[in-house]
């Protein structure tokens, strides 16, 4: 998708290439969560040789591809409920100590879509609070506390252009002040004291554009690229 | 001898009554007791408060129970019916309560039914509406929820095999909240698709060992279904 308007040209980054660009930050040996939708595919994306384990809620380390149709196994679904397989070195166990390693702060990371994120880290991604709709959390709130790091993947702003980065959420909290890292569609975003900040933006963005799509406040990544 | 087998679903539900809290295992399609919950149908039991991750799958077991209205109450992380709006239809109309626990803590409930601890702090969902009305604490800086131990009159479980003694094991991700749940009951139930001699399963790869089950019943009906 080109995105053209009064400031200038820019292709926001597609699904595949939001996933791709995670990947990319996170180091070997690092055991990572991943939510349902974009943050599954990053699985996808992690480069060849760079060993990294993936954990699901339902009870298993070592998360591997989807498989082929003929090769399904109807006893091996992640947390989404989708066929998955288990690599070499893959492990099962229950529940509770599924969430010892969520809430008891084993995993390096955990990768959540969201709604909405607050500049002081405050995360939406359960509930929009429908009137008569049944609440359901499933295991974001634990993953959202319990996870040394927490990044979100997103799209900038929502289907119809209203800012997902905002200055205070205006629906039901996961869980305050626990995202580290926003990946939007746009731009990388570090979680600091004055706002959002700036790491990265897709090539032909400005730092003002990005801002006039984010009700949030950006301040710019510092000169080593804000890594 | 200790034998815990019973020869049919009927025998192995033998005492639950109307009103009863029922721990029942299983993520998604995978791992849940469907035979023992179409038991409880067969048995006419209504009232029933039903402790699952989620509120069954397609038409069959959990979700059926619910559909003919025998469940007064759900505790739940993730109350939905894949492929079925009958939990929310249930839901809009009022004919069912619903408690959401985070997933985690859910588990964690029913691990501290099971080893004895009334309740405990978490981290989970402070802050959040769903610590609305519980007791909250400081400690070290950081703010946490009391959360209570979630008992079971019964747990309905489903293992890949089990012997005599109720030693059991369970399949890939099959076990989720199975073994938990086995802890947290006063009466364990248990359905196994395979069986094993007593001394064939290794002692080392016992996930449930059998002084959490009372009851087993052989249903060898396959793979879970879609």
């Amino acid at each position: 998708m080109k995105s053209e308007n009064n400031f200038g040209k820019w292709t926001p980054l597609d699904r595949g290439g939001l996933a791709r660009r995670v990947a990319q930050d996170i180091p070997e040996g690092w055991y990572v969560n991943l939510g349902v939708g974009v943050p599954t595919q990053v699985a996808d994306h992690v480069p060849q040789g760079r060993e990294v384990v993936f954990h699901s809620e339902n009870g298993i380390l070592g998360l591997g591809p989807a498989p082929m149709a003929d090769k399904i196994d109807r006893w091996l679904v992640n947390a989404g409920k989708q066929y998955v397989t288990l690599v070499r070195g893959g492990s099962f166990f229950h529940h509770a100590d599924s969430f010892t390693m969520i809430r008891g702060r084993h995993l390096d990371l955990c990768v959540l879509g969201a709604f909405e994120v607050a500049q002081n880290g405050d995360l939406a991604n359960w509930s929009t609070a429908t009137p008569g709709a049944a609440p359901a959390v499933g295991g974001a709130m634990d993953l959202a506390v319990g996870a040394k790091r927490l990044w979100v993947v997103m799209d900038h702003t929502t289907k119809d252009g209203r800012p997902k980065l905002l200055r205070k959420c205006t629906y039901p909290l996961t869980a305050p002040a626990c995202v580290s890292r926003v990946y939007t569609s746009l731009a990388v975003l570090d979680v600091v004291p004055e706002g959002f900040r700036v790491v990265e933006m897709v090539p032909g963005l400005s730092f003002n554009e990005l801002q006039a799509r984010t009700e949030a406040q950006l301040v710019q990544g510092d000169a080593n690229g804000g890594k | 001898m200790i034998d815990k087998f019973v020869h049919s679903v009927a025998d192995a539900l033998e005492g639950i009554k109307d009103g009863a809290t029922i721990l029942v295992g299983g993520f998604g399609a995978v791992g849940q007791a469907n035979h023992l919950i179409d038991g409880l149908i067969d048995r006419g039991l209504r009232d029933l408060t039903v402790v699952a991750n989620n509120a069954g799958y397609g038409q069959i077991g959990l979700a059926r129970l619910l559909q003919l209205r025998r469940v007064r109450k759900i505790i739940c992380s993730f109350p939905r019916i894949a492929g079925s709006t009958s939990f929310e239809d249930l839901y809009r109309a009022g004919e069912i309560e619903l408690e959401v626990v985070p997933q985690g803590t859910l588990a964690e409930r029913l691990r501290a039914a099971g080893a004895g601890i009334p309740a405990f702090f978490t981290a989970t969902a402070a802050g959040t509406d769903l610590a609305k009305g519980k007791e909250t604490r400081e400690i070290n800086g950081r703010s946490y929820v009391l959360e209570n131990a979630l008992y079971g009159d019964v747990a309905l479980v489903e293992a890949w095999r089990a012997d005599r003694w109720g030693n059991l094991v369970y399949r890939e991700s099959g076990r989720n909240f199975n073994p938990v749940m086995a802890t947290a009951a006063a009466l364990t139930i248990v359905q196994t698709q395979h069986l094993a001699e007593l001394g064939e399963i290794d002692p080392e790869t016992i996930v449930t060992p059998g002084i959490f089950v009372n009851r087993v019943v052989h249903i060898p009906y396959g793979d879970p279904m879609l």
